[in-house]
């Protein structure tokens, strides 16, 4: 018991960091699409449905202009195509917990309950408990600062006076930092990081990350053949 | 409060088209043995994608390049760097970080 309650709190520690993200991102997110014409429920009810960032600061900037369902939902599936990579990422390490936790547990996935939750599983074997602890209590905090947002809107104050908007890079970097086991990584950082910038540019669509990534690890694995 | 039901038909459609590339690979890689190559090429996504996060996070304000002391989170970035790479802890890394940039914010 004493070391299912020790995963619970370890779960929810390291998703404090991400909590510090989410509030002011979903403050944001809440308060336009107030603006775009949603209520506090409808931005709740998307928040628990979809559950992805940057696909709903679109999808609301869509429906505030007047676009209709289908190519919101392309849009949307496009954005999110990503998580595909952090599953199969995660596969490996869900080998350990039950096999029907894992449909349920991946529904939580998003780049910051990602980069954490492979971080902790290259370090030790980790249980359902601690992904659940982890992603829920993100998600928790991501849907209620939408919905809290869309109700309060401008009477929000703004957060990037704080510092907050540091949140999530800080986490980022601090992660990044663990994963340079060697130049080999540090490269593949250096790459990528160059490239998402270079697509942000270049080729509209929010496709930065993913066309990134998937060309940084390819260079990686031809630069591990060469050794 | 009335919902109308084709933004309910929208969110509902919207979150399965996140829901299945997030759950499928999970589910049906665990289960089998993947192929070495694969293995190498997902060992190098962990990087590549905090990587392809960060850069325009810190490196960008606004969509535009602004790799200079006016940008508060790469200053941020940069400072807090020897920290996060000497205790790889997140926590410490944010707090420094916000804290540099109020400062920023109130100074420069």
């Amino acid at each position: 018991m004493q070391c299912k309650k020790d995963e619970m709190v370890f779960g929810i520690k390291r998703a404090m960091p991400i909590v510090m993200g989410y509030i002011p991102v979903g403050f944001a997110l809440g308060v336009m699409a107030a603006d775009a014409g949603l209520s506090p429920l409808q931005m709740g009810l998307m928040s628990l449905l979809v559950y992805a960032g940057s696909a709903q600061f679109i999808a609301v900037d869509l429906l505030g202009s007047g676009v209709s369902a289908v190519p919101i939902i392309i849009t949307t599936f496009l954005v999110n195509l990503r998580h595909f990579l952090f599953s199969a990422s995660l596969a490996p390490h869900f080998r350990q917990i039950k096999q029907s936790f894992i449909p349920i547990i991946s529904f939580f996935l998003t780049d910051e309950s990602f980069a954490v939750s492979i971080t902790d599983a290259e370090e030790r074997p980790l249980t359902h408990v601690y992904y659940f602890s982890l992603y829920i209590t993100a998600y928790s905090s991501w849907v209620f600062s939408t919905i809290i947002g869309a109700a309060l809107g401008n009477l929000i104050p703004d957060t990037k006076a704080l510092g907050f908007d540091f949140a999530l890079p800080g986490m980022f970097l601090a992660l990044l930092c663990m994963q340079l086991k060697n130049a080999k990584f540090v490269l593949i950082a250096l790459i990528s990081g160059f490239l998402s910038i270079f697509f942000m540019y270049t080729i509209p669509g929010n496709w930065n990350v993913i066309l990134a990534t998937i060309i940084a690890a390819m260079i990686g694995v031809f630069i591990s053949h060469e050794n | 409060m009335k919902i109308d039901l084709n933004y309910i038909y929208l969110v509902l459609a919207m979150g399965l088209v996140t829901y299945l590339p997030r759950m499928l690979p999970a589910t049906l890689l665990s289960k089998q043995k993947i192929p070495e190559v694969f293995v190498k090429f997902l060992s190098f996504v962990p990087t590549a994608v905090l990587s392809a996060l960060l850069f325009p996070g810190v490196l960008t304000v606004e969509n535009k390049l602004n790799i200079g002391i006016s940008n508060p989170l790469f200053v941020a970035a940069v400072l807090t760097f020897p920290l996060a790479y000497k205790t790889k802890n997140m926590f410490a890394t944010v707090l420094l970080g916000m804290g540099i940039v109020i400062l920023h914010n109130i100074f420069v």
